[in-house]
């Protein structure tokens, strides 16, 4: 009894945090068309905001919640600016120019912060059930990502602007014609998917001991995660999230955590494989 | 693709010549062995995305796979040839078997790049793991992180006590390469290689003339990926050691930097692309002021924005527009002469 809800716990957290890691990226992949590279540094970025500004006094949660996704917003906006508006609806190129930006983050993160390994204890302290021990941060992770989930569908179906950012991403010369400008409307969408990637790695940030590569860790899974998805933004980021951690859980439960990250890697090839336009190209069609 | 076949290969062989005489006396062999064997590299890769429009993320998973062959093969048998022989193939045949997958599901770019990238970290994962003394082949450890150290380097075929290291090696790669240089060139201007710049071009139009685009890929990537492991191997003989870090993504996006910045659907481009980003590298390895990764990534999106082509064909635009109106010129006069009687 207390092992089967230790491991519901773990695999709903492996959900949580794939939903967490890939909610920025499905933003920017689902609704721009754009494959941000630079998501894992983004959420590097994230997680080295919260610490710093946790040693600078601030309240953990102030930090992880507030002033990382604002940083990393405006980082990602800075970006757009320079580099992403020239390059829309130009997939490949914004791949490598992405993945250029990404190089310079990781770049520009050892030299401000060394190529040494900094981090913070989780604010939340640990639980036992029966005999076994259950971080309670686990559930705070699956907590934000519910609302998250939640937030985002809210904004996207019941607000103008929600509306409006999926018109343009649909129609961009429709929207420009009654009025909106698209180049406003992608910076915006830009600066929501960068603030999102910066939530994601700054609450990841206690989990994980920071180096300026992080990013790496993150973007793979996020890629996968994206494009398994398929094009429809929530449907896609719940169904494959949830896929590829069940899978991810079993096996590490089953066998050892190399190889629940090896199936997961595995059943991304054998999914896209089968449904190449992604699960929700083939399920769940026209939803959100 | 003017020039003819004779005209081409004398001056690959000439260029080469001078280039294998000069650059020892500029440059230390123990680094331009390196540089060539990276220029290999990418020229595997500017073979299948310049030529094929393949966009492999995962060129490293090859390279990784024909220097891991070679020292797993090398400690069993205890002598080179086989060993070299295999880690052409083994990635050859890995790549046929995982190419038939995607491009018989008609995966394209984004899907692809997924794909690609999703082996090579399988490949990285697990390669990583495998530290404990279970995993075994043969009588070579895996090690794990710390990979492979201390298996037979090259030898004189037959003379496993004959060892070709340090001067000899680097002609011996530099010779390599010009010689999968010129099998490069022969397979662009086969019937085959026209066709796989056809499918590039426009891969409906291609399958619509009954060319069979999927098998036509398929071979194309396993080509590309025997050429990356014979670059691993020779990088396994250059380092005396292999490591997971050949399979890292890291080492992935260096090799299409490289193409990138020498230039896509060129043959030379990718090879001094990498040659130079890899020698810049060595130079700024040397000091400690700015980061290096900052400058290769830097160097990566200005590439994007502002010379998307690269600099081999921006160079050959260049040369035509101030030296090639001189030798247009007698051209049109021979036509109107022709034209007029």
């Amino acid at each position: 009894m207390d092992l089967s809800f230790v491991i519901a716990v773990e695999v709903l957290y492996a959900v949580a945090s794939l939903v967490l890691i890939s909610a920025g990226l499905a933003v920017v992949f689902g609704m721009m068309k754009v494959i941000n590279l630079a998501h894992g540094e983004f959420m590097m970025l994230g997680g080295y905001t919260t610490i710093t500004a946790v040693g600078l006094g601030v309240n953990v949660f102030i930090a992880m919640l507030v002033i990382a996704p604002l940083v990393v917003g405006l980082i990602g906006l800075i970006v757009e600016r320079l580099v992403i508006r020239h390059l829309y609806g130009r997939l490949v190129d914004t791949m490598l120019a992405t993945w250029g930006l990404s190089l310079v983050f990781i770049g520009l993160a050892t030299m401000i912060f060394g190529n040494t390994t900094t981090g913070i204890s989780t604010p939340i302290p640990g639980f036992a059930v029966g005999n076994y021990q259950i971080s309670g941060y686990n559930f705070f992770i699956i907590v934000v990502a519910v609302v998250l989930v939640i937030a985002m569908l809210a904004v996207l179906r019941g607000t103008r602007a929600g509306l409006i950012a999926r018109g343009t991403m649909q129609r961009a010369d429709m929207a420009a014609a009654l009025g909106y400008s698209p180049d406003r409307i992608y910076m915006a969408t830009f600066f929501c998917g960068s603030a999102l990637s910066g939530l994601a790695g700054a609450v990841l940030a206690p989990l994980v001991g920071l180096v300026p590569t992080s990013g790496g860790a993150y973007i793979a899974k996020a890629f996968i995660t994206v494009i398994a998805g398929g094009p429809s933004l929530i449907a896609g980021l719940l169904s494959s999230a949830t896929s590829f951690g069940v899978v991810n859980q079993v096996f590490t439960f089953a066998i050892s955590p190399v190889i629940g990250e090896v199936a997961l890697l595995v059943a991304a090839v054998i999914l896209l494989r089968l449904m190449p336009q992604g699960i929700t190209g083939r399920f769940f069609k026209g939803k959100l | 693709m003017e020039r003819s076949l004779g005209k081409d290969i004398t001056a690959t062989l000439i260029v080469s010549a001078l280039l294998i005489w000069l650059l020892p006396m500029m440059v230390a062999t123990y680094t331009l062995t390196v540089l060539v064997i990276y220029g290999m590299l990418g020229l595997s890769l500017g073979l299948i995305w310049g030529f094929g429009g393949i966009l492999c993320f995962g060129q490293a998973a090859f390279f990784g796979l024909g220097a891991y062959t070679y020292a797993i093969a090398a400690i069993n048998f205890g002598e080179s040839t086989v060993p070299m022989l295999l880690a052409v193939l083994v990635p050859l045949i890995f790549a046929a078997v995982l190419g038939a997958l995607m491009f018989y599901g008609r995966l394209t770019d984004v899907y692809l790049g997924v794909i690609t990238l999703v082996v090579t970290l399988i490949l990285f994962k697990f390669v990583n793991s495998t530290a404990g003394p279970q995993y075994v082949i043969g009588n070579a450890r895996l090690g794990g992180y710390n990979g492979i150290p201390g298996f037979q380097t090259l030898n004189v075929p037959g003379n496993p006590d004959a060892f070709i290291w340090g001067d000899p090696y680097f002609y011996f790669c530099a010779v390599t390469l010009v010689i999968v240089f010129l099998l490069v060139t022969w397979l662009l201007r086969s019937s085959f290689g026209r066709v796989a710049i056809g499918i590039r071009e426009n891969e409906t139009r291609m399958a619509l003339m009954g060319y069979d685009v999927a098998a036509r890929k398929t071979v194309l990537f396993a080509i590309g990926a025997a050429i990356a492991g014979l670059a691993g191997a020779l990088f396994a003989n250059w380092g005396e050691i292999v490591t997971p870090g050949l399979f890292s993504l890291g080492q992935s996006a260096e090799i299409i930097i490289w193409c990138i910045v020498g230039g896509l659907g060129t043959r030379l481009g990718p090879i001094l692309g990498a040659a130079g980003l890899a020698y810049l590298k060595f130079m700024l390895g040397q000091q400690s002021l700015i980061d290096n990764t900052l400058i290769t990534g830097l160097i990566l999106v200005l590439f994007v924005l502002f010379l998307p082509k690269g600099l081999v064909p921006a160079v050959a635009a260049l040369w035509k527009a101030s030296f090639g109106r001189a030798r247009r010129r007698p051209h049109a006069r021979q036509r109107r002469k022709a034209r007029h009687g």
